[in-house]
């Protein structure tokens, strides 16, 4: 059940975060945090579809978090859920068309490996 | 790498390992009843301590679309996992989970890759960042 989980989890981040990704281009970049300027961000990021489906797909992975958090301890659990690191970095260059250098390789596989160390038992 | 890029790393880091500790807190007190029937999602979440986990995954949602506005999805990704660490010095230390030799390890690596990513640029030159009123 604990893997499954860790499935559910990996596959509707590396979905969410891609959409989340892709509509805040299109959004532009946030400058005001204010409270009037959140609530513009607001106004508009829910007629943006591909963050409305990015926190969808996220909203999934919470739930399926909230479960795995209910039958294994803090460090299992999140850095368990971190396996999508390098998909993520593969996704990214070949949808999201990133310039994707051998720094940011390097730096993925390190917290990939990492974040399988940390889950270890 | 500016000063929103910053802050925003910052403050994606702070909300998310805050939001899970709560998170974490709330769901060990509830046990495993969650698996009983959907209602039971709902019960879990008005626990105290989930909900200010979930205010604090709120704040982390908001920082975290704020921050991919300004960098790409393989910038932010190995910065914003420092949450790991303090995740799991969270757990370590506050919630008397037993951290082996293996994950500070890990640990150590998981910094090594979030200083290796902070010396690249946060955006590169993909169109989408290049239109009027949105430069580089």
């Amino acid at each position: 059940m604990k893997w499954i989980l860790v499935g559910i989890i990996v596959a509707c981040n590396a979905t969410g975060d891609l959409l989340n990704s892709f509509g805040m281009r299109m959004q532009g970049r946030v400058h005001d945090f204010a409270p009037s300027g959140l609530r513009r961000l607001f106004h508009t990021l829910v007629h943006n579809r591909y963050v409305i489906g990015g926190v969808a797909a996220m909203a999934v992975a919470f739930f399926a978090l909230l479960s795995l958090l209910a039958i294994s301890d803090l460090s299992f659990a999140v850095p368990a859920t971190a396996a999508s690191y390098l998909i993520e970095t593969v996704l990214a260059k070949v949808i999201l068309k990133e310039d994707v250098h051998w720094q940011r390789w390097l730096g993925a596989f390190l917290v990939a490996g990492g974040v399988a160390l940390l889950a270890m038992q | 790498m500016n000063w929103y890029i910053r802050g925003l790393a910052l403050a994606v880091v702070f909300f998310n390992a805050s939001g899970n500790y709560f998170l974490s807190l709330g769901m060990h007190h509830l046990g495993a009843m969650v698996f009983v029937s959907p209602a039971s999602y709902i019960t879990a979440i008005f626990h105290p301590a989930v909900l200010i986990g979930v205010a604090l995954l709120i704040c982390w949602l908001i920082a975290q679309l704020s921050l991919l506005s300004w960098a790409d999805l393989t910038f932010v990704l190995p910065i914003t996992a420092l949450a790991y660490v303090c995740s799991a010095l969270l757990g370590a230390f506050s919630l008397h989970e037993h951290v082996s030799l293996s994950r500070w390890c890990g640990i150590a690596l998981i910094a090594g890759g979030v200083a290796v990513v902070s010396r690249t640029r946060a955006a590169t030159g993909h169109p989408m960042y290049r239109h009027p009123g949105n430069p580089q």
